[in-house]
């Protein structure tokens, strides 16, 4: 493709661009390998003052006092929940969406259109005030409702445009072959697009899980007396004192809550891949 | 990887009007009447929204003209209706004035440099061999997937004073870059720099790959230079992903707040660094002026409505359809 055309460039030239790539990457990775590292340092070696980027005696010291926190494993399948079901609530949703507004004419289609663009715009922590009143006045806080919910009108405008180019591209044509062939419009909306628009929808998910599990926002505000009903960034901010932040216990309980994102992009990816392997052949 | 990304942003670059033009789309045969179906399917979503987004923004508006403190919200008092009060004691607060200044200034830093950056490692990533461009992007993804809350404590902890290898490597000593002003704000940059370059490079790298190449051979063989090249061929015919990652990138860097929260502490010294997402929600939940807190959320809102106007005059010149 264009890359390798590309790639005709004057030898020395293309050696300085890989060397600065790999420069680059190295420093772009840089900090997760350091929160890494500083999870595995014993705790003497974190404190020193010689910040020696390699630890030749590896403890998990500071991973058990992260498991060992009381509720850790509460806040972390209270965050499984939550961004659990918001990303199958979203995609599910924006499917629904997305099919209608791209495989339908109707009055108010571009009105709707321009309104999903504009909510992406909603600065979410402006709206924390309204939503507490709201979770307030249906008795939702301190529960996992209070987190799901919002979480859900968030991440549906960005997924419903998001989802709109892959309904697009399945063709008509199928789906007048599919009427023709005798399938209702349930039958090909569950049946037949919806197979084929799964490897987008899986896209979508990522960024609604991504911003899920990383609120602390929502966390901080609406569950205010009930720990039992935290999820994991609360069991991150345990770790910072005012005195003298334990930075083994941040740096684990970081480490413990990136992995599961990391995780979850490989997995998605792969996914991405077999799913348009297979997509449609006209 | 390199395949999966250029997939992943594929509705994004079509969507957007990108660079392989489509057969304009047919028009709804009369054989399938929509009738009430349409609506049927986008039920949900508008009961979730509407309920969720468009009520709570009503609302926000609402409170902004009331007296809403803590005496109302226990029920102890009534709610006043204040009229413009509150914007009044808002835009005669200089400290407001200053917070918007920052914001403005830090979110308009933020997105340079972020495009800057993106842009630039995304040509890069057309000059390399495969093992050099996996590498970085994988570093990229993996930036990319770090919470806001993690990616903030980890660049604290590298910037530490005590602690922290930056400071050892530059030999700064116990430089402390979260007590001033400026240099917190370049630290908070940094990170979100660090966290939001990604998505800018993998787009704009998607879209690069997506040009014939015919037409950067030709640029090539006719001796243009590398940032040539850039700026009169690829930057124009990227232009409609280009503002596609401009707008979001105002939209996310406007909109900052884990990072400044975490990272500065809750605003830094004296409220040194806040931005206006922190300030309202400081002002709010801290000293429980929730009036004042909505006042600025709904100046966010109105900034962010006019950058989404001037995004929407910007797709629809292009003659693209929604």
């Amino acid at each position: 493709m264009s890359t390798r055309t590309l790639l005709r460039v004057r030898r020395p030239g293309r050696l300085a661009a890989e060397a600065a790539a790999l420069v680059i990457a190295v420093a772009v990775a840089f900090p997760l390998y350091w929160m890494v590292l500083s999870a595995f340092k014993p705790a003497g070696e974190i404190q020193s003052t010689e910040a020696r980027p390699w630890t030749l005696a590896p403890s998990l010291d500071s991973f058990r006092r992260v498991f060992e926190q009381q509720d850790f494993g509460r806040y972390f399948l209270n965050s499984l929940v939550v961004a659990g079901t918001v990303v199958i609530a979203s995609a599910l949703i924006a499917f629904l969406a997305a099919t209608a507004v791209t495989r339908f004419r109707f009055r108010f289609r571009t009105t709707l259109l321009i309104m999903f663009l504009v909510a992406q715009m909603v600065p979410v922590e402006a709206l924390t005030i309204p939503l507490f009143f709201l979770m307030r006045d249906f008795g939702q806080l301190n529960t996992l409702g209070s987190l799901i919910l919002p979480h859900l009108a968030f991440s549906l405008p960005f997924a419903i445009w998001m989802l709109r180019g892959f309904v697009k591209a399945v063709p008509e044509a199928l789906e007048e072959a599919a009427y023709i062939d005798g399938a209702s419009r349930t039958r090909f909306l569950w049946q037949i697009l919806f197979p084929l628009v799964f490897p987008g929808l899986v896209a979508t998910s990522v960024f609604s899980f991504i911003s899920t599990w990383n609120d602390f926002l929502f966390a901080k505000s609406f569950i205010i007396s009930d720990t039992s009903q935290s999820t994991l960034p609360m069991a991150l901010l345990v770790f910072f004192k005012p005195d003298e932040n334990d930075w083994g216990g941040i740096m684990a309980a970081s480490t413990v809550m990136t992995v599961p994102v990391l995780v979850f992009f490989v997995l998605v990816q792969r996914r991405l891949v077999s799913g348009l392997g297979g997509a449609v052949k006209d | 990887m390199t395949a999966n990304t250029t997939v992943y942003k594929a509705p994004e670059t079509s969507g957007a009007g990108g660079a392989p033009a489509r057969p304009p789309r047919r028009r709804a045969s009369p054989a399938r009447r929509s009738g009430w179906t349409p609506w049927l399917y986008l039920l949900p979503a508008l009961v979730t929204l509407g309920g969720l987004l468009v009520y709570p923004i009503y609302q926000l508006g609402l409170i902004s003209f009331l007296e809403y403190t803590q005496a109302q919200v226990s029920g102890g008092e009534p709610t006043t209706f204040q009229g413009l009060g509150n914007y009044a004691t808002l835009f005669g607060d200089s400290q407001f004035w200053q917070v918007l200044l920052a914001t403005v200034v830090f979110a308009a830093a933020c997105v340079v440099a972020t495009l800057f950056v993106g842009c630039a490692l995304a040509v890069l990533l057309t000059r390399v061999r495969a093992l050099p461009r996996l590498a970085l992007m994988m570093a990229a993804l993996g930036a990319w997937a770090t919470p806001a809350i993690t990616g903030s404590t980890v660049w604290v902890f590298l910037f530490d004073p005590d602690f922290g290898p930056v400071n050892k490597v530059l030999g700064l000593g116990d430089f402390s870059w979260t007590y001033g002003r400026y240099s917190a704000f370049a630290l908070v940059l940094l990170e979100v720099l660090w966290c939001s370059f990604p998505f800018v490079m993998v787009t704009v790298y998607a879209g690069i790959r997506a040009i014939p190449t015919e037409v950067l051979e030709a640029a090539s063989l006719d001796g243009a230079s590398q940032w040539r090249i850039w700026r009169s061929v690829m930057a124009p015919m990227l232009r409609p992903i280009l503002i596609v990652v401009t707008i979001q990138s105002i939209i996310w860097d406007f909109k900052v707040f884990t990072q400044i929260y975490v990272m500065t502490n809750g605003g830094g010294i004296a409220g040194q660094n806040l931005v206006l997402n922190v300030y309202a929600y400081q002002k709010a939940f801290a000293s429980s002026q929730y009036s004042l807190g909505s006042a600025i959320g709904v100046v966010m809102l109105v900034i962010l409505l006019a950058v989404t106007l001037v995004y929407l005059r910007l797709v629809r010149r292009q003659g693209e359809e929604l």
